[in-house]
């Protein structure tokens, strides 16, 4: 039996040895959580694991026992939208959506550990998370607005 | 206009921020069989026998089905109108295998893990046979990749390893080369490039409550699929219905049937549901690409520099199977003979069957590789001549009013539209971007160092749909709260079809983008549509849009009229007004319609196709630093300027070329799929496999010049593909300024950058 936090709540997990983080994840119905590739590099499986961007297709399960688990089904904190997913909207930063949950991930996890992040910073976390839609353009200046402001601009 | 052209947010903006279940994976589990493909591990042979006992016998394994579980049905996987212009050169299991990754059996069983050990298990017996990798050796080779005859419908010549041909002529070539000044001719060369959507191909099936077939799938044709999957396993149209939700990238790659027709054959032979998900790898070997096309440019010149004549020749190779083969290399020939005017033109193109996965649809198709060749050549041109690129090229442009002669002599497959060009904004496209990439400066001073800074560019076309094939069509019906369904067959594959359509709808009825209700791509619920590609969705489903909105705004003013009693009126701020001055509201005449008065639903249904195809235009510029000591090319600045008529959406089409632009530069520097001398893939991951990141981004400015198209809903044009076309020729040429070194073969590495610049006279 596997217990950690995930989303604010405590959780229990009796799983088969084996299992990774994004099965299990997707399996719960958490689907912001997705497959890219094996080996991470699309980070289409982003999570945070206590604040820190992580591929969930990386990590078994017993691994997590006792951390702090985010996706961004929580985000939202009982607000209709986070500002950091309505700067996506208003910049126009969303095409087909598929790798956008992975940038919020990122994003935030930067916005959490730097004062005043520039826009170098954010390309840097963003190499984590991989898009064929958007060029990068839009997310950067979304995440830039964001947080600037922590507001959409 | 209040709507069209002005910034909206799109209409799936919140759910896909939020990671909502709008994925074809994202489902509630069901009791899934999890199904995955045997692959070929050989190139090319025969299957003498298929043991699979000891994998049926594992516990958790419900089904293995081989060719010998089927009579051959031949078809082609691409996604196309009927009936196809690909070759039928394919079966759901072929007998015999042509590419390492073509599928030899589909194993279905309770996990994924059980599944991957019954795969070990099954036991092939092949028998081989000589292999053809290098498309220069295809035809006429005494390989031949397609011998039988019994059952295919092929184009062209099987028994000569030609999947397709086309050969047309306009006026005397030859004649036009004798009475040139000068003749130029340059051969270029792009590789198998994949489209790299990350979302891989996915597709659920499962009978419903009256054994209907349903499949939820990641494509951008689900006509195309739910006709396919009932030819090839026999069952009526009316059987099956296929959902395509929100998708996570396309670019052509997902305009195919693949896995749809498998994944449904588990599903009706064992009655369960069925899930079938490509891994990252499989993406790469035994999904589709880019058609590797070697391309020859003979252009004819007077002193003038007006050309004479254009003579282009392309060789293909279209790998195993057929997808695609003819029309992309019509698309190669078509897009970029309706740039440039002569007299005498040809085409001479061959795409040849080698035993290399079979290339497909991928954004540009074919485009991207006959303006690598086209306008690398213009550039040697000028550079021969001693002329400026950029008036070489404006020069030649066909203008407004000009008949482009070629558009009707290369069709989908067969004989095209005449177009008359009615909107040509090349020249602004040209002169915004020559000032922001700082042109006049840049490739004027003097190169010098190890680092040696240069600037290129290009100018390209594509088109708006096919035209006389393409198809959209579209239902609106009125709610009683003055909001609209909008119901149609179009398929948004993350481009935002779903909100610039909405935008159009919107402005028709004068309402605000929030009262449309979108619902697109259901086989049951959406009228019919060909499909996203071939930039068609805002041109072609765009008009069918606009259409149906003025029939039901028709509607709407003779309801309000009845309802007012009054015999003039006028549609202002949601409401019907009259010359005397009464009004009565949206909401209250789709009430009273409903409820009391004249009673009756507004609702209209419209479709369009077009038999125009109006081209958009691109300039770009590339700024590139070339370290000459490496060869390592660092790009600094795309820039990217499109005339795409009137824009719907400014921001997602900004977008558009945003995200073009990296996937172009992907192909011309670091992306190309490699084999091994059996023909086995050595690079199907992200490691190896270089897609561009945040951090290897230039920076871009994407633009848009206004044109008027008559024949576009509210002006529109297509804005998909085009920016995908220029930055590979803008990158070679800005190479050559910065360094002197021709490179005429993508991707454009390091190496091939340090080889020539040791081949060079002068350093």
């Amino acid at each position: 039996m596997i217990q950690f936090q995930l989303n604010g709540k405590q959780v229990s997990a009796n799983v088969r040895p084996g299992t990774t983080l994004l099965d299990f994840l997707r399996d719960k119905g958490y689907f912001s959580v997705k497959y890219g590739s094996d080996k991470g590099e699309t980070g289409a499986d982003t999570i945070l694991v206590d604040g820190n961007m992580m591929n969930a297709s990386l990590m078994l399960i017993h691994t997590v026992s006792g951390k702090n688990i985010e996706t961004v089904e929580s985000f939202a904190h009982g607000q209709d939208v986070h500002p950091l997913q309505d700067s996506f909207i208003e910049e126009g930063a969303i095409q087909c959506g598929y790798c956008t949950p992975g940038m919020v991930l990122a994003i935030e996890s930067l916005a959490r550990e730097k004062d005043n992040p520039n826009e170098s910073d954010v390309k840097d976390v963003l190499a984590g998370v991989y898009c064929r839609c958007t060029g990068y353009v839009k997310p950067v200046k979304a995440a830039m607005n964001y947080l600037a402001t922590g507001e959409p601009k | 206009m209040k709507i069209v052209g002005k910034k909206t947010r799109r209409v799936d903006g919140l759910s896909l921020a939020k990671g909502k279940a709008v994925f074809a994976d994202d489902m509630p589990k069901k009791d899934y069989l999890y199904a995955k493909i045997l692959h070929s591990p050989i190139a090319h042979g025969k299957i003498v026998s298929i043991d699979k006992s000891k994998a049926l016998a594992l516990d958790g394994i419900e089904i293995i089905l081989t060719h010998e579980d089927f009579t051959p049905h031949y078809f082609t996987t691409a996604g196309q109108g009927y009936p196809e212009p690909s070759p039928r050169d394919t079966s759901m299991f072929n007998k015999t295998m042509r590419f390492v990754g073509d599928r030899v059996a589909v194993v279905a069983g309770e996990s994924l893990e059980v599944v991957e050990e019954a795969l070990a298990l099954i036991n092939v017996e092949y028998e081989e046979l000589p292999t053809i990798f290098d498309m220069g050796d295809s035809i006429d080779n005494d390989t031949v990749i397609h011998p039988g005859k019994d059952g295919f419908s092929f184009l062209h010549d099987a028994s000569r390893n030609i999947a397709a041909n086309i050969s047309e002529e306009l006026g005397d070539v030859q004649k036009g080369f004798n009475d040139s000044d000068y003749v130029f001719e340059g051969t270029y060369f792009t590789p198998y490039a994949q489209q790299c959507s990350i979302e891989p191909h996915i597709t659920l099936t499962w009978l419903d409550e009256n054994d209907r077939l349903i499949i939820r799938t990641a494509t951008q044709v689900p006509y195309h699929v739910r006709r396919v999957v009932a030819e090839i396993l026999d069952i009526p149209v009316r059987k099956i219905r296929v959902i395509k939700p929100r998708i996570g990238g396309g670019f052509g790659g997902k305009q195919e049937i693949l896995n749809e027709e498998v994944c449904s054959a588990v599903t009706l032979n064992t009655g369960k549901p069925c899930r079938l998900e490509y891994t990252r790898e499989e993406e790469f070997y035994a999904a589709r690409s880019r058609h590797p096309q070697k391309v020859t440019y003979k252009i004819g010149l007077n002193k003038d520099l007006m050309m004479q004549s254009i003579d282009m020749e392309i060789l293909q190779n279209c790998g195993g199977y057929g997808p695609h083969a003819l029309t992309v290399m019509s698309v190669s020939a078509s897009k970029t003979l309706a740039l440039y005017r002569a007299p005498n033109v040809r085409i001479q193109a061959n795409a040849v069957y080698t035993n290399l996965p079979p290339a497909g649809a991928y954004r540009g198709y074919g485009a991207p590789q006959g303006y690598f060749a086209l306008e690398s050549l213009m550039d040697e041109i000028a550079e021969q001549l001693n002329v400026d690129p950029i008036e070489l090229r404006k020069k030649n442009y066909f203008r407004e009013g000009e008949d482009v002669p070629i558009a009707k002599v290369l069709g989908e497959g067969r004989e095209g539209f005449p177009v008359i060009l009615q909107s040509n904004g090349i020249d602004a496209c040209i002169d915004r971007g020559r000032e922001l990439i700082d042109w006049d400066t840049l490739k004027n001073e003097k190169k010098s160092g190890i680092f040696r800074r240069g600037v290129g560019m290009a100018t390209v076309a594509q088109a708006s749909g096919i035209a006389g094939i393409d198809m959209g069509s579209v239902f609106i019906k009125m709610n009683e709260d003055g909001s609209f369904n909008l119901n149609m067959g179009a398929t948004d594959l993350g481009t935002g079809s779903d909100t610039a359509l909405a935008q159009i709808a919107a402005e028709v009825l004068d309402v605000p983008v929030e009262k449309m209700i979108v619902i697109s791509s259901d086989t049951d619920t959406t009228p019919f549509d060909t499909g996203a590609y071939a930039s068609s969705t805002t041109y072609v489903t765009g008009a069918a849009v606009k259409k149906a909105a003025e029939d039901v705004l028709s509607q709407i003013l003779e309801q309000g009229k009845k309802l007012l009693e009054v015999d003039e009126a006028t549609i202002e701020n949601n409401q019907v007004v009259s010359t005397d001055g009464q009004s009565i509201s949206y909401q209250d005449i789709c009430t009273k319609s409903f409820y009391t008065d004249h009673q009756t639903q507004i609702q209209a249904v419209a479709s369009k196709v077009s038999y125009d195809s109006p081209p958009p235009y691109n300039a770009t510029f590339a700024d590139v630093i070339v370290d000459t000591e490496t060869g390592f090319v660092k790009v600094n600045k795309i820039v990217s300027i499109t005339d795409s008529g009137q824009i719907i959406n400014p921001q997602m089409s900004e977008g558009q070329a945003e995200g073009a632009i990296p996937q172009s530069l992907g192909m011309t520097l670091t992306e190309h799929m490699i084999f091994d001398d059996k023909g086995r893939p050595i690079n199907t991951d992200f490691e190896n496999y270089h897609i561009y990141t945040s951090i290897d981004m230039p920076e871009i400015i994407a633009e848009f010049v206004h044109t008027d198209e008559p024949t576009g809903p509210y002006g529109a044009k297509a804005v998909a593909e085009i920016p995908i076309n220029g930055p590979a020729p803008a990158v070679a040429n800005a190479i050559y300024n910065a360094c002197g070194v021709r490179i005429r073969e993508c991707p454009i590495t390091p190496e091939k950058v340090l080889n020539g610049i040791n081949q060079l006279p002068i350093k």
